[in-house]
């Protein structure tokens, strides 16, 4: 099915099950603690032997000397990999024979995109990164011969700091850079304005779950259980890595312990349980230790923001200039933080600019939000300076710089599918109790304790992706939904499930569902807020088929109502499970787009609003309430996306007051990497949080009328809390996170 | 520039020559073991008696398996998590001799004779535990992967309330009462990248109360 027209009305819109807050249909089996995870198909491969990855011990340069000897003598050693004995993988293999199949699939990304050769020489491009690969009978025995393996490091000089690296950045090619009117003469000329520069650190996206595979071979076939979120880009990077048709890689991502963005990619743990596999003739299972995850994999790369706002006297914007430094590997993306700058408000005259220096650090990746999340601290903080020099009141402010139509697309108007910032504003002003905030800061105390109110608003941009299901009606009238869709926390079972239920007209009960498998029609998998509007419109679609299937099979009208479980058509009815009497039915659709995407700008909008209590003796910050209001299209679940907000509400909550990956400039590594040293938001630190969602609904979009709203959630949270820092005390912290040290030397003398 | 690894060196003299001098070896506190004294390390095996989840086990493990490992990799009991193995997310607590522990940080040797339950032991998915049910109503959990602990904590940490124990945040040190306040700091030890924390609260409250839907 291909969605080129807006939406109009369809079996959504009943609204019996959708948007209902369904407890997950995965849940029973998450809260016993029988929903398996990649590392523990004990039925399946029980002889699975043990791998223990080893990480590079410096963060640029050569291996100058290995010795194996003690590791492979080692008890219960069967395989030690490293450079010498690895097989050559993409970029080092002779030229591809693509097969006629791998391109008839169309991947729609270059081949190799989502490659991630290991152990391909002596050159050292990042800390832990995989120097050695030691697989054993048990974890105890892989684990201590992992530590023999004796490895001496030509350390090269890298370079590691943005701040320096900023010096020399280039433009981003990844990033579209935006000159509008003459922002240099509207700023310079305004009544009004603030030009300041934040920054944001490196941050990891921390999931409980670390990267784990399982890998098993039968013939020339590979089959993964693996922590990734989007199945085909698993398949696609491991069959490239190693050089093998994409069919001979079977991945099953069933069970997901989080992602926000770092199993977008493949890791060692994939890779070398692969071929450690292949070449033992047996399972093989890894998970990267927890240390190594924030070396090994992705994280949010950090950000240099300088913002100049100018306004008139009335507060409407005359300049928005957004100009960022990020900085990564080379050929990386680096986060980019202008994104939302693009879209969240009006102003004639603009500049967004993007750069981009290269970096010896690990490389960096998607976090949830990756742009808006770093780019909202800046340009929703600045923003709040902004209204304090009008001396207006911030929300206020936002909204009459409100606009319905992309302010920076020139050559068209563009308008939006569908934005109620201004809804999300009033409404969540209006149950926090906004208009009860003092303007001035510093003048609300209890006892030792600063109290402030802050504010900010949010955007994260709406994609979607093709994605396929395959739905079958059973004898009996039950109904399975099959698809490689993944679900990791975001509610992708349930909401599929429900989906189905709502178009043939089932209770969700008589819905069975499987998920993560490449095996099932391929799907949009779980990034960029996608998956939930994307992979329910892929269901929507096979329903759509099946229901053709159906009324033809039974002699109804195309356009018969599936309703309690009956086909009904001019005055006739029957039980929609007798059209299984002589076998399933199966119906499989794919939902692909149209250029509405590009006709209409499209954005899911928060805003938020945030009381925090800072002590005048310590300067320690807690949050004591938030209230925010999103508007996301239609809420598929209203349980499971309340969720995906507070989720993302906490982490940007965290990445506020403690998320910083602290960089060792010597060695070029990120230090504080467990979790007693990376601080995320613990039980004690969040409150009860409030969230609201807007009523809308987006028929430009999907035909579920929906947008994403897992990303959401993060979005503008770290610009309230700061606002609600610089309400409380009077100082502004403009470089993330706002730890203690950096308000307390400015906090008023304790008498 | 490099340098043959050489015995003895020890991390935190690297950590002091600077990047540029840098020879560093993988495995320092190990590098003066010779390869056979390396086999001679390997530990013996080691006989565990103890009863899981009301069931006695009989086990001959490797001395360095911790209590982790050996529920998961031994009696395939997979519930009980592995997040950072090493005792700072939770996602491992089990309930030993009636006492929330981090299994990752204990080995199995030192529990000869324990009484354990795991997630496993509290329910069934046809047959919920009252706190797993709960979980399941306020959506206390979104991948998944903390929520046993979350669950075998937050029942083991009710008990400690009941006791009486006091924590951080206690305003009277000799009679603990049970408040959200409370939850939150008795349940710090829990991570939950997903955030579900203020659910968790509520399935929390719910079971302390009594609550049953």
């Amino acid at each position: 099915m291909k969605f080129d027209k807006p939406a109009g009305p369809n079996p959504t819109d009943r609204m019996r099950i959708l948007g209902k807050p369904f407890d997950r249909v995965d849940g029973a089996i998450k809260v016993a603690g029988q929903a398996p995870y990649s590392y523990e198909y004990h039925d399946i491969a029980p002889n699975a032997a043990y791998g223990v990855m080893v990480g590079a011990g410096i963060g640029k340069g050569r291996i100058a000397t290995m010795d194996t000897r003690d590791a492979e003598r080692a008890p219960g050693v069967l395989l030690v990999l490293t450079h010498r004995n690895a097989p050559k993988m993409f970029g080092q293999q002779k030229k591809q024979n693509t097969t006629s199949q791998e391109s008839s699939e169309g991947s729609e990304e270059a081949k190799g995109a989502h490659a991630a050769p290991q152990l391909q020489g002596r050159d050292i491009k990042q800390h832990d990164e995989a120097v050695a690969f030691v697989v054993a009978e048990t974890f105890e025995q892989a684990t201590a011969a992992a530590h023999l393996v004796r490895i001496g490091y030509s350390a090269g000089k890298g370079r590691f700091s943005l701040t320096e690296g900023a010096r020399n950045a280039k433009p981003n090619p990844e990033a579209e850079d935006a000159h509008v009117g003459d922002f240099d003469g509207a700023f310079a000329a305004a009544a009004v304005k603030v030009d300041v520069t934040y920054t944001t650190p490196n941050q990891s996206q921390a999931m409980m779950e670390p990267h784990a595979t399982l890998a098993m071979w039968s013939g020339d076939q590979l089959t993964l259980h693996t922590s990734h979120q989007i199945t085909h880009w698993s398949t696609e990077g491991v069959a490239d890595t190693l050089g093998i048709p994409h069919d001979k890689v079977r991945c099953v991502c069933a069970y997901i312990g989080g992602g926000f963005g770092s199993k977008l990619e493949v890791y060692g743990d994939a890779v070398l349980s692969a071929v450690a596999a292949q070449k033992l003739g047996r399972p093989v299972k890894c998970a990267l230790t927890r240390p190594q995850i924030f070396n090994h994999t992705t994280h949010r790369p950090p950000t240099i923001q300088r913002l100049q706002l100018a306004a008139g006297r009335d507060g409407r914007l005359l300049a928005m200039g957004h100009t960022t430094w990020t900085g990564d590997q080379e050929g990386a993306r680096g986060e980019l933080a202008t994104e939302q700058s693009r879209l969240m408000y009006g102003g004639a005259n603009r500049k967004l600019e993007t750069y981009i220096a290269t970096l010896d650090l690990p490389k960096g990746g998607s976090m949830r939000a990756p742009g808006e999340a770093a780019g909202l601290f800046a340009l929703e903080g600045a923003m709040d300076e902004l209204a304090e020099a009008l001396d207006m009141d911030p929300v206020e402010l936002r909204i009459v710089n409100d606009v319905q139509q992309d302010p920076t697309t020139q050559d068209k108007v563009r308008p939006f599918s569908d934005r109620k910032l201004v809804e999300c504003m009033r409404q969540g002003a209006a149950k926090f109790g906004w208009d009860r905030r003092n303007r001035r800061p510093g003048q609300m105390r209890d006892g030792s304790l600063l109290i402030g109110h802050g504010m900010a608003g949010g955007i994260r941009n709406n994609m979607v992706k093709a994605s396929g299901t395959r739905v079958t009606l059973q004898s009996g009238g039950r109904v399975l939904v099959e698809t490689a869709m993944t679900d990791i926390g975001t509610g992708s079972y349930t909401i599929n499930a429900q989906t189905a239920a709502e178009m043939l007209g089932v209770p969700l009960d008589r819905v069975s569902i499987k998920l993560g498998d490449s095996l099932f029609p391929k799907a949009a998998g779980s990034g960029g807020s996608w998956g939930g509007n994307s992979s329910t419109a892929g269901t929507y679609a096979a329903c759509m088929a099946l229901r053709t299937a159906i009324a033809a099979r039974m002699g109804m009208p195309a356009d018969a109502e599936f309703v309690d479980g009956q086909i009904r058509a001019g005055g006739r009815s029957i039980p929609l499970a007798s059209a299984a009497a002589n076998g399933p039915v199966v119906a499989e659709d794919t939902i692909t787009y149209g250029d509405l995407e590009k006709t209409y700008a499209q954005a899911s909008f928060a805003a938020h609003f945030c009381e925090v209590a800072v002590s005048a003796v310590t300067g320690e910050v807690r949050v004591r309430r938030m209230t925010s209001a999103f508007s996301a299209g239609r809420i598929l679940n209203a349980k499971t996306a309340r969720s995906q907000c507070l989720g993302g509400m906490t982490m940007g909550i965290g990445a506020a007051l403690m998320e910083a990956l602290q960089v060792d400039e010597r060695f070029g590594y990120f230090a504080n990497h467990d979790l007693a040293e990376y601080h995320v938001p613990v039980h004690a630190d969040i409150p009860d949080l409030d969230v609201i969602f807007v009523d809308s609904l987006d028929t430009k979009s999907s035909p579920m009328k929906a947008r994403g709203v897992g990303e959401l959630g993060i979005c503008g949270v770290g610009a309230a809390v700061s606002s609600a820092v610089a309400n409380a005390t009077g100082v502004r912290v403009r470089d993330f996170p706002i730890t203690l040290d950096k308000l307390l030397p400015h906090l008023p003398k304790v008498a | 520039m490099h340098t043959e690894p050489t015995g003895g060196v020890s991390r935190r003299e690297i950590l002091g020559t600077g990047a540029a001098t840098a020879s560093m070896l993988a495995a320092p506190a190990m590098a003066a073991v010779t390869p056979d004294k390396a086999r001679e390390a390997d530990p013996p095996l080691v006989r565990v008696m103890l009863t899981v989840n009301g069931k006695p086990e009989n086990l001959t493990l490797d001395a360095r398996t911790t209590l982790l490992d050996m529920a998961r990799e031994h009696l395939k009991l997979t519930g009980s998590k592995k997040g950072c193995d090493h005792g700072q997310c939770g996602a491992c607590t089990m309930i030993v001799e009636g006492r929330r522990v981090n299994s990752c940080l204990s080995l199995a040797v030192m529990h000869d004779g324990d009484t354990i339950t795991t997630i496993e032991g509290l329910g069934t998915p046809d047959k919920l535990h009252p706190m797993q049910a709960a979980f399941v109503r306020h959506d206390g959990y979104q991948c998944g992967y903390c929520t046993p602990g979350q669950i075998v904590s937050a029942v083991a940490m009710l008990e400690e309330v009941r006791s009486g124990a006091p924590s951080f945040v206690s305003p009277d040190l000799e009679h603990a009462e049970y408040s959200d306040t409370e939850v939150r700091e008795r349940m710090s030890g829990n991570l939950c990248r997903c955030a579900a924390y203020p659910n968790i609260v509520a399935a929390i409250g719910d079971v302390h109360a009594g609550k049953k839907s």
